[in-house]
């Protein structure tokens, strides 16, 4: 998985179409867009087994019922992908050493764009753990939570083009690419990252509002 | 830790899957949870451990509500799901170690409690390997050392001896019965005599509800009611036997097994007993004794009678 990652960022980072060389800037910014897309496949991959797997082989009994509540094992689970993907942005560090050695980079943006990416990637991994929670199923939670993750991606940034007002506001909001896309350019705004953690917040409760529901006593 | 459970009731959607049912274990008793498939013994044994919770009724472990202090319980729980779900990726030290981690255990207790748990449960050659590369009884013995590890209060184990050799079965069940001296034990099965050779009562629950509670010996009391008793005797002729054994004023019917009717069964009539009087009978006719055994109720058949309505 990380391989893959690397590879196909790689790729397009050095190789293919607008990259590093044709702009003739050092700066990450192709780097950025291509993970930007590589992270909304990646991260439903790394997601999908989290809670799945362990409601099919029911091993979710076992260790709910240790001394661990609900809410930890979401966070913990969370977490964990968290990591994974911190080490998969970390070994990315690379490309910007070699940069650095081309041509003068801004640094300010290139931290700013790894920010951008690690929010970007807490907010798909708590909607794909919540994915994951719906279905006993891999493959439908990894489909279920790359549907959410276009929601977010493509179609309330379309929609916001179709409605005026605070309908259109409000969709426009919603949407991930123009937070992410002021965030790698190196702007910092406190509601960029307040709009990430709150996706990340809202779909972990969610997650365990889902989870728990065997545990609470129904009419 | 006491166990009381009070009312519990539990529906999936609209079925009733535990129906209103009450019983009190002791510190220091083995419960033997019996019923047919889908009576009910795992998703009391699920509400127990706070896995799933009732629908009704309470349940109080200790000094402690499952609904309020799951943190606290389940920590006093080693729990045995069925199945035996393991995380099968993990080698089974490793797995140990995570386990006892996630109960508590301390780091400096730790060493000492996964050896111990691996010398109880036989684990000793595999303990290097990965557990998917285990066979099914020693997943079960891992099974068994994973609910364990932390010294738990309370046991609780669906079907514990499942996929285990004899030896095996003999030895966990000796583990079983020295736990349940100071702790709390609810174990289930199907295995019969199982539950008599380990448990100290028995509880059969049907379609939800509890329909025996006892020791093995109550139950058997309440099924057989009257005495029955094999009798082999030599050194007279059959009619002569019959009609001797017929004119004891406690028997109430004799019925010969083998054709030269020297082999009998013999009926008591409710609550008395006539061993002595055959005996005597005997002596007097100068007859040979050759057997005289009391035919015991098998459990299989209470078990049957109960539930198969």
């Amino acid at each position: 998985m990380l391989i893959i990652f690397l590879g196909l960022s790689g790729f397009f980072t050095w190789l293919y179409g607008s990259d590093v060389f044709l702009v003739g800037q050092a700066s990450l910014q192709s780097f950025f867009a291509v993970a930007y897309w590589t992270l909304f496949f990646f991260t439903p991959a790394i997601t999908m087994r989290t809670i799945a797997e362990e409601k099919r082989t029911g091993t979710i009994e076992l260790i709910l019922t240790k001394a661990v509540s609900d809410w930890q094992l979401i966070v913990g689970k969370y977490l964990a992908c968290l990591m994974l993907i911190g080490v998969a942005l970390l070994s990315t560090l690379p490309f910007y050493f070699t940069l650095t050695n081309i041509g003068p980079v801004d640094h300010g943006a290139v931290i700013c764009g790894y920010l951008g990416l690690l929010l970007m990637s807490s907010a798909y991994i708590s909607i794909g753990i919540f994915s994951s929670c719906i279905s006993n199923n891999q493959i439908v939670s990894f489909l279920l939570s790359l549907l959410i993750g276009v929601f977010f991606l493509i179609i309330f940034q379309a929609l916001s083009s179709n409605f005026t007002g605070v309908i259109g506001s409000i969709l426009s909001y919603l949407s991930i690419s123009d937070h992410y896309q002021s965030l790698s350019r190196g702007v910092v705004d406190s509601r960029d990252i307040i709009y990430f953690v709150s996706i990340t917040v809202f779909a972990l409760m969610m997650a365990e509002s889902y989870l728990i529901r065997r545990n609470l006593s129904e009419k | 830790m006491d166990i009381i459970v009070e009312g519990l009731t539990k529906y999936y959607d609209v079925q009733k899957a535990v129906d209103d049912i009450s019983f009190t274990v002791k510190t220091g008793e083995i419960l033997g949870f019996l019923g047919p498939n889908g009576a009910g013994k795992t998703t009391t044994m699920k509400i127990l451990t706070c896995y799933i919770a009732a629908s009704a009724g309470s349940v109080t472990i200790g000094p402690h509500n499952v609904k309020d202090d799951q943190e606290i319980i389940k920590k006093s729980i080693g729990y045995l799901p069925e199945n035996n779900p393991l995380y099968t990726e993990m080698p089974v030290m490793e797995y140990l170690a995570y386990v006892a981690e996630l109960q508590g255990v301390s780091s400096s207790m730790m060493r000492e409690r996964i050896g111990e748990m691996i010398r109880v449960c036989g684990l000793n050659d595999e303990k290097h390997k990965k557990i998917e590369e285990l066979s099914k009884g020693y997943r079960q013995r891992v099974g068994l050392a994973q609910a364990m590890i932390h010294d738990p209060e309370i046991l609780i184990l669906d079907e514990p001896t499942s996929g285990l050799d004899p030896n095996q079965i003999v030895q966990i069940r000796e583990l079983i019965k020295s736990l349940g001296k100071h702790k709390t034990v609810i174990l289930s099965t199907h295995i019969l005599p199982e539950v008599e050779a380990t448990c100290d009562r028995i509880l059969i629950i049907n379609r939800g509800a509890i329909v025996a509670d006892g020791t093995a010996e109550t139950l058997r009391k309440q099924a057989q009611g009257q005495e029955l008793l094999t009798v082999k005797i030599e050194g007279g002729t059959g009619d002569q036997v019959i009609k001797a054994i017929q004119a004891i004023d406690t028997v109430e019917m004799v019925d010969p097994v083998s054709k030269d009717n020297l082999t009998l069964t013999v009926q008591s009539k409710a609550e008395a007993t006539s061993i002595k009087a055959i005996f005597d009978l005997c002596v007097a006719k100068k007859w040979y004794l050759m057997q005289l055994t009391p035919l015991e109720t098998r459990l299989e058949d209470i078990f049957r009678d109960l539930t198969l309505n």
